[in-house]
């Protein structure tokens, strides 16, 4: 199964754009899996985050799915066109990393 | 960025939120640095089944009998002093954990113990529903939360500890969201980074279990014991593609339903591999190694199932009662596709738990200065095997008391900071150049793929030989300078980072096993089948220049294992 990944991209202060990957997947796979085919394949530089893989016990790979704000690793692929962004009311980082822990468990660095 | 601590602790699993508790109480400043988010990224909180405490609870038990069982585990190798420590110092802070309401299941008045995989009796307590791992690690934060002079910080990856003089007095880290590098110094330095099971191809681990802790407690002059031993599960899950679960879901299923184990010709093959061993694993046919040996036997014979294990079967088992013992495990199960009532799942060995780790003592330092560790970081107290629910106590009865002795290691030293010592790390994270074209990630795949067909359960000199070569080579190839991608968020930078530690931690694994020329616990050789009672020895590992330097011990045993 084929499906195209349409992830939006970027880091703050930068004009956001849109990359688009091909995916090969199997049944069942998720959008996680999905994700880190992609790093292993094709770009490398692709970033997301998240601990467990595949657990749902992290909670680190939430973002935006096809419009709703969802865990990458309990969503599936599926064929066609998925569209992924970063979660809108978070600070960004970059592509679909966010600022997600509450502040007082950061660093204040001003890069 | 520069910070100052008193105890600085390396990871936020159970063992390094035990440990920062300790050590704030007893009146020390403390940062805990993750690489992940507090709380989030290591094994702790994906962990779904049971911890073990002799409490009494359910049946009359004493530490003792515990001990008797994880010695016994442990085929002779293990620390008894630390393995002591592990099961009399357990049901104090099981209970402690209780105070803090994570909630253990209750059997009426008393909090519920089951009988778990080599345990003389029901010694096991969990959280429902499979829900152990993410409320011990909510209840260590929540308790972090509230104790005065700890500073969390997330998103912060150590990158190398700072030795002045022989002396730990800090580390180097690289602040993720922005590549920030920051200098920490600290009087004293608690490794609680978890284990290395990252380094295979089959695991249960997060991506934050690369061994890292191993890596720098080896390039701070410390020494590991035992890394030859990785505990593989028997029955991880390998397909349908299953999310939202802990891989290791099917062991209290098989343990309290009897699931049965086929091969690809439909056959349950267990009792072939049967042996007068059955001891350690309660009311299973066969232990945990040796059902790792069983099915990665029917693979390599042409007998395995599709995506390479062997398949499990609760077929035989009607649906109320399937419902009555895991109903909300069943609803999880049926929106991933999958009905037990008419399928058989796929199953197969993965790596899940490293009994190796740095050296400590009974009061958790390290051989350097300054450094301590805890948790699933050190090795000793599982000798050559673990016992189901031992890793979660330990790393709270280890965590605890690494922050004490941190603590007072730290107010009866001065700090030692040179930033003429950080120079070295620093460089190394100033040096890196922009360049994305090696394909890191893809390297860290070819190292899991090496350590699981050379490295894995089932060893022979040949592979273990070809093995150190190729990692050899692949430390060559990743060379001394890292390469980056971006500032923020450097997914190129981090892999680099991970496979520097990854290459050093998989070699430490590989050279003891090859010195091992016997079958015991975990490390099973095809070429030295059988356990040797010559062996009923401790390898350890250090550093000497650009080799390990090897040595020999003869276990702390006082007690002749039952
Ligand atoms: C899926 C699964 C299920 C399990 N089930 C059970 C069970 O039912 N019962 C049981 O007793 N045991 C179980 N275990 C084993 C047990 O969970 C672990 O041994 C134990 O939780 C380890 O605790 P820890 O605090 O030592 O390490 P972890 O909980 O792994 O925490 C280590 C932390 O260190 C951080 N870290 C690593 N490197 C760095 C670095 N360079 N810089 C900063 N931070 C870093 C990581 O991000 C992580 O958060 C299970 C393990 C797994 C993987």
């Amino acid at each position: 199964m084929k499906t195209k990944l349409e992830i939006k991209r970027g880091a703050p202060g930068e004009t956001p754009h849109v990359q688009t990957y091909d995916v090969k997947f199997e049944a069942g796979q998720s959008v996680l899996d999905g994700l880190r085919m992609i790093r292993r394949d094709t770009d490398e530089t692709l970033a997301f985050r998240f601990a467990c893989i595949n657990a749902n016990a992290c909670k680190e790979c939430m973002m935006v799915i096809d419009g709703d704000i969802d865990y990458a690793c309990t969503t599936r692929l599926k064929e066609g066109v998925m569209k992924l962004s970063p979660l809108p009311k978070k600070a960004l980082v970059r592509d679909l990393v966010t600022e997600i822990a509450p502040p007082d468990e950061r660093l204040k660095i001003t890069p | 960025m520069h910070l100052e601590t008193d105890v600085l602790i390396i990871g936020a699993g159970g063992a390094g939120m035990y440990a920062a508790l300790e050590a704030a109480k007893a009146g020390a400043s403390v940062i805990i640095a993750d690489r992940s988010l507090i709380g989030r990224g290591g094994a702790t909180v994906m962990a779904q089944m049971t911890v073990a405490a002799a409490l009494g609870e359910r049946a009359p038990d004493s530490w003792e009998y515990h001990l008797s069982d994880t010695l016994a585990a442990g085929r002779g190798l293990c620390n008894e002093d630390l393995a002591r420590l592990v099961c009399e110092d357990g049901p104090h802070r099981i209970r402690e954990m209780d105070a803090w309401k994570v909630g253990w299941a209750r059997d009426g008045e008393h909090i519920a113990q089951v009988q778990a995989p080599g345990h003389d009796r029901p010694r096991c307590v969990y959280v429902d529903v499979l829900s152990t791992g993410p409320a011990v690690s909510k209840t260590l934060r929540t308790q972090l939360i509230h104790a005065p002079d700890i500073k969390r910080v997330g998103d912060l990856a150590i990158v190398d500890l700072v030795v002045e003089d022989g002396i730990v007095c800090g580390a180097v880290a690289h602040h993720m969201p922005t590549g920030t590098p920051v200098t920490i110094a600290a009087k004293s330095v608690i490794i609680a980074t978890g284990g290395l099971t990252r380094l295979y191809r089959r695991n249960s681990a997060s991506s934050n279990m690369g061994g890292d802790g191993y890596a720098l407690a080896l390039r701070a002059g410390a020494e590991l014991i035992d890394m030859e031993f990785v505990q593989f599960f028997p029955i991880g899950h390998l397909a349908p593609r299953l999310v939202g679960m802990d891989p290791i879901m099917w062991d209290p299923f098989r343990y309290k339903l009897g699931g049965k184990l086929l091969n690809a010709n439909m056959r349950e093959f267990e009792d072939d591999y049967a042996t007068k061993d059955k001891r350690s694993d309660g009311n299973y046919v066969l232990t945990r190694d040796l059902a790792t040996y069983a099915i990665t036997s029917e693979v390599a014979a042409g007998r395995g199932s599709p995506a390479g294990g062997a398949y499990l079967s609760f077929q035989h088992v009607p649906e109320d009662v399937l419902r009555k013992n895991f109903g909300p495990v069943i609803d999880k199960l049926a929106a991933n596709g999958i009905d037990l009532t008419k399928q058989n799942i796929e199953v197969a060995p993965i790596a899940h738990y490293h009994m190796g780790g740095v050296r400590v003592d009974t009061q958790m330092r390290t051989g350097v200065d300054g450094l301590f560790a805890c948790g699933e970081a050190i090795g000793g107290s599982n000798g050559a095997n673990r016992l189901s629910g031992n890793a979660i106590t330990e790393a709270f009865v280890f965590g605890a008391l690494a922050g004490v002795e941190a603590a007072k290691y730290a107010k009866a030293n001065t700090s030692v900071w040179s930033a003429k010592a950080a120079a070295p790390a620093l460089d190394l994270l100033g040096s890196a150049v922009k360049d994305s074209s090696h394909n890191l990630a893809e390297r860290v795949v070819a190292l899991q793929a090496l350590m699981a067909d050379k490295v894995g359960p089932f060893r022979t000199d040949a592979k273990l030989a070809e093995a150190i070569v190729e990692i050899d080579a692949m430390i060559a190839e990743l060379g001394t300078r890292p390469v980056s991608s971006a500032a923020a968020f450097d997914t190129v930078l981090l892999d680099w980072l991970d496979l520097r530690n990854m290459l050093l931690v998989a070699k430490s694994v590989a050279v003891p096993a090859r010195a091992r020329t016997e079958s015991r616990g975990a490390h099973q050789r095809d070429d030295y089948p059988g356990l040797d009672a010559a062996w009923t020895i401790n390898q350890t590992l250090s550093l000497q220049g650009e080799g390990f330097k090897l040595d020999r011990l003869v276990p702390n045993a006082k007690r002749v294992a039952a």
